[in-house]
């Protein structure tokens, strides 16, 4: 055989190629085709992505499985959401209180003054910055307690998920400070900027497609690093990477993190694009439903995260508009399905049986595509 | 015996103890590799030579005893840390990242970018490339770079580890049953390439096949219970009685 | 928080509360023992436990109205057969399951938690299709009602006894069953060396079906006892899956008496918590410090450090 040129650069033709696709449809294609309602409707979609996005890197390469992806995306929009609840309770929106000039949840719960750790999110550069920072600094400290000690697999899986559980609980217990199980609702201004006028939400879609591609384009940056190859390296055998010289806590650490990062910065467009946040996207539930997409579209898929997301949720619209009865079984078959028959999802279907097909009629980019799966996870 | 207190070792167990609930897998066990020495650790199946080899590559944590390389407590190390000191170890069965080419597989072992952010930055320039086909011809894969470490045969998987651990050039390099599940041809190709890397680093090996150990040892260290019952050339280890009692006795 | 109470009132609290511990320990113990035996001895994290628990209250439910249409005479003793039809409903259910989805996974954990996760949405929505989104209670036989007085101040509910001698016995069983029966010693053989357990002639696809499923049968008596203190919904099982997982982890896995040890501590720091804090704070609590600790020793209590 002879050596065949070992080529990692930052994106393939291939993959420009997809990207483009990608751009083409969530730049074009949707605004072109749906009315304001319906791009509203997929930019909620989009703001799952960012999560999904950030479990391929974590699920799918590094083997880290996150079942609490919700409370950084809830961090993230509930930051969001109090600098936009602050703004909504000016003391002339609320003169009807017996305490104007905070929350109206707060004013019901008997309470009198706004919490100290409100105050700071009066403040919009503030508010920009907890949404990253807060989410991450608790990923982080989850991470190091966690990675540091060596849980990982399913024991990692459940202590995230009981995390998930805790804080869902917290956020409807405390419902003086979080608006409870209502959340956090009736958000109506960015610094004056009426966000619920259907030109503010194609906006906000746009913006969101935008953020969407820089997510994407530091998840395509880190997979195809060196570091993106640790963490596959990592996820199959971890004593060889440790006993290489590395880390291996670290990169996890790391990881993990920058998929919270991701995740935060979805919950923070939702608020935004949705106009609320709740604890119903926070839970046991929102946080395994994130896994599914990007399961669907092909855990080691960077872009396949996205259209995974995009699918999974215009099911789930369509399914429960017209058979809602449908939905659960649908969506329970699908975790089924995606482990059992199709564990590289949408993305392993694209390469294994439709690109081939294509190839086929345009030859010319063959050399790319076999370049380019040669990490795949075999299905087993 | 020899007299220990005058050399310069390059690494130093001494008194070392390892308990599992109650049972001693290494019970008091002291030896000492002289640079440039090829040390082979020989005994029957559960005498504790692998558990040896994870003491000093800090896989296993010791109960008791010390462990010194070049002057460094390894004990107090992390795995990584241990592995910067100098410290190269290969698995009984080969580890290799079966989804990454030859090529990564090599890479992620090359001595450089071990953060994260160094990890994130890493550029594949010309002295890493240049570093990786040397070691792939030294293991003779070099045909075999572009492909992914699962398609490799058992034996090509047993270089391919013995050269990631090459490419880091450790000053002891410790290997668990090397030729293992090697064919005939495979492990003369082995004992030349071990005879040839061992020439300007200290390694210990284990490793069964008498006629391999014959070939490459400097000194043998026999095991038994987790203590030394022989330590000498190959010719006296072989008549010793009590390691004949050992070996034939049961 | 304690100066508004009088010394026999705290007395008589702790006890009550101490009391309502009991209940809800009886509870997690038997959910947790079913998932001990699955998620211990087998390895395989099943999300869909809760479900085969409230399969076992649905069967009671049945029973519960199918012995007072057609056999009043005999309702008082309805639960017992009620019980014996939860175990072996939810048990064949779990053989299915096995055939069909686990024996695949056995090497893929993550990929068995989201499967199992699937099967939870299906099963429930099975639920409510046939049972209904309402919650539903069965009618408790005349015995079991009322409560024993043991002081002035302090009286113990019948139901929660009952659950209780019901935890004991099926603790008791299933101990018996893995640390005294050649069936346990092979399901532990399994766990400890499967190659080798099949090389000595353990049928062991055999054994993991059956241990699947008297997890699964465990957890349907569960559901069954579960009636008797609580009502049940489509969503009840999923309500506890958290909990019950985070008792098996934290009594460390593979440790019977490490499951009921940890079952006994948490549900004793919740319920005394509870009548001090509002019950969502004492959840919270009483779940981080269930984290905490587990972050400090992710072994869980009960564990042993084994050669690798």
């Amino acid at each position: 055989m002879h050596p065949m040129p070992i080529k990692h650069s930052f994106m393939t033709r291939r993959d420009l190629v997809g990207y483009a696709i990608l751009a083409a449809i969530i730049f074009i294609v949707f605004p072109a085709l749906l009315e304001p309602f319906r791009l509203n409707l997929f930019g909620k979609y989009l703001t799952y992505a960012f999560v999904a996005i950030g479990l391929v890197l974590c699920w799918g390469v590094g083997g880290i499985l996150s079942l609490g992806q919700g409370v950084f995306f809830g961090l993230g929009g509930y930051c969001m959401a109090m600098f936009l609840k602050l703004e909504a309770s000016s003391p002339e929106n609320t003169a009807i209180q017996s305490t104007p000039g905070i929350p109206d949840f707060m004013d019901w719960n008997q309470i009198t003054a706004l919490p100290w750790w409100w105050e700071p999110f009066n403040s919009l550069a503030f508010t920009l910055v907890a949404v990253i920072v807060v989410p991450v600094v608790f990923s982080f400290i989850i991470g190091v307690a966690m990675f540091r000690r060596r849980v990982g697999g399913v024991y990692f899986a459940i202590i995230t998920q009981a995390i998930a559980a805790i804080l869902t609980i917290l956020i409807i217990g405390q419902q003086g400070f979080t608006g409870g199980v209502n959340g956090i609702t009736d958000l109506r201004t960015l610094n004056g900027w009426d966000i619920r006028t259907d030109e503010a939400k194609t906006l906000l879609y746009f913006v969101n497609g935008g953020l969407l591609f820089v997510v994407l384009l530091i998840a395509q940056f880190v997979r195809k690093s060196k570091l993106g190859r640790l963490l596959i390296a990592m996820r199959d055998q971890e004593d060889r990477v440790r006993f290489s010289g590395y880390d291996v806590a670290n990169f996890k650490i790391f990881i993990f993190c920058l998929g919270g990062a991701f995740a935060a910065i979805g919950g923070a467009m939702f608020t935004l694009q949705v106009g609320f946040m709740s604890p119903s996207f926070v839970g046991i539930v929102p946080s395994i439903e994130m896994v599914i997409y990007a399961a669907v579209g092909g855990r080691l898929s960077i872009l396949g995260a996205v259209y995974g997301t995009l699918l999974v949720n215009y099911a789930k619209t369509s399914f429960s508009e017209s058979f809602p009865e449908l939905w659960l079984f649908g969506l329970g078959a699908l975790f089924i399905a995606v482990v059992m028959a199709f564990p590289n999802g949408l993305a392993g279907l694209w390469s294994e049986h439709v690109e081939p097909r294509l190839m086929r009629l345009w030859p010319g980019a063959a050399n790319d595509t076999a370049a380019s799966t040669a990490e795949k996870t075999p299905a087993e | 015996m020899l007299d220990y207190n005058n050399k310069n070792f390059v690494l130093m167990v001494e008194d070392l103890t390892v308990s599992f609930d109650g049972f001693k897998a290494v019970n008091d066990l002291s030896f000492y590799v002289e640079p440039n020495e090829c040390r082979v650790i020989i005994g029957p199946n559960g005498a504790g030579k692998t558990t040896v080899l994870d003491l000093i590559c800090g896989r296993t944590r010791a109960t008791s005893g010390s462990i010194t390389f070049k002057g460094q407590n390894l004990l107090k190390m992390r795995e990584d840390q241990i592995v910067h000191a100098g410290v190269g170890r290969k698995f009984q069965t080969p580890s290799v990242y079966e989804d990454l080419s030859v090529f990564a597989n090599l890479e992620i072992s090359y001595p450089k970018g071990h953060g994260v952010f160094g990890a994130l930055f890493f550029r594949r320039d010309a002295a890493v490339r240049e570093r990786i086909t040397e070691i792939a011809e030294m293991v003779f894969l070099t045909e075999h770079l572009g492909q992914k470490a699962a398609f490799l045969s058992h034996g090509q998987k047993q270089w391919l580890e013995i050269g990631m651990l090459l490419i880091q050039d450790p000053e002891l390099l410790m290997l668990d049953e090397p030729v293992a599940g090697m064919s005939v041809a495979e492990r003369r190709k082995t004992a030349d390439l071990l005879n040839r890397i061992i020439a300007d680093r200290s390694v210990i090996v284990i490793e069964h096949d008498m006629g391999f150990v014959a070939d490459i040892a400097t000194r043998v260290t026999v095991l038994h219970q987790g203590q030394v019952l022989s330590e000498g050339s190959m010719e006296h280890v072989q008549n010793d009685p009590k390691v004949v009692e050992v070996y034939l006795g049961h | 928080m304690f100066a508004d109470y009088s010394t026999s009132d705290l007395i008589a609290i702790f006890a009550m509360q101490g009391f309502a511990g009991l209940i809800l320990f009886s509870v997690f113990v038997l959910m947790a023992l079913g998932l001990a035996i699955i998620f211990g001895q087998m390895g395989v994290i099943n999300m869909a436990h809760g479900e085969f628990m409230i399969l076992g209250a649905y069967v009671t439910y049945l029973m519960s109205n199918l012995f007072s249409a057609y056999m009043p005479a005999l309702f008082s003793m309805y639960f017992f057969v009620a019980m014996a039809v939860a175990f072996v409903a939810a048990g064949a259910l779990g053989m299915l399951v096995e055939w069909a989805l686990i024996r695949h996974l056995y090497k893929r954990p993550l990929d068995t938690l989201l499967a199992t996760w699937g099967l939870s949405l299906i099963l429930q929505q099975t639920y409510r299709t046939v049972f209904g989104a309402r919650e539903v209670g069965v009618s408790i036989p005349d015995w079991m009602m009322g409560s024993l007085p043991i002081t002035d101040l302090i009286e113990v509910p019948i139901n929660g006894i009952f659950v209780m001698v019901l935890a004991i016995s099926i603790s008791v069983g299933v101990y018996v069953m893995m640390y005294r029966s050649g069936w346990g010693k092979q399901v532990r053989a399994i766990n400890n060396n499967r190659q080798m357990a099949d090389a000595v002639g353990i049928n062991t696809a055999w054994t993991d079906r059956m241990t699947f499923a008297i997890g699964c049968g465990v957890a349907g008596v569960a559901g069954s006892a579960f009636t008797m203190i609580g009502s049940t919904g489509p969503t009840s099982g999923q309500l506890y899956i958290v909990d019950t997982f985070l008792v098996v982890v934290f009594g460390g896995a593979g440790s019977l008496l490490g499951t009921i040890a940890s079952a006994f501590s948490i549900s004793q720091a919740q319920s005394i918590m509870e009548f001090f804090l509002s019950g969502s704070m004492a959840k919270v609590l009483t779940l981080l410090t269930v984290v905490g600790i587990l972050m400090l020793r992710p072994q869980g209590l009960f564990s042993l450090k084994l050669r690798k």
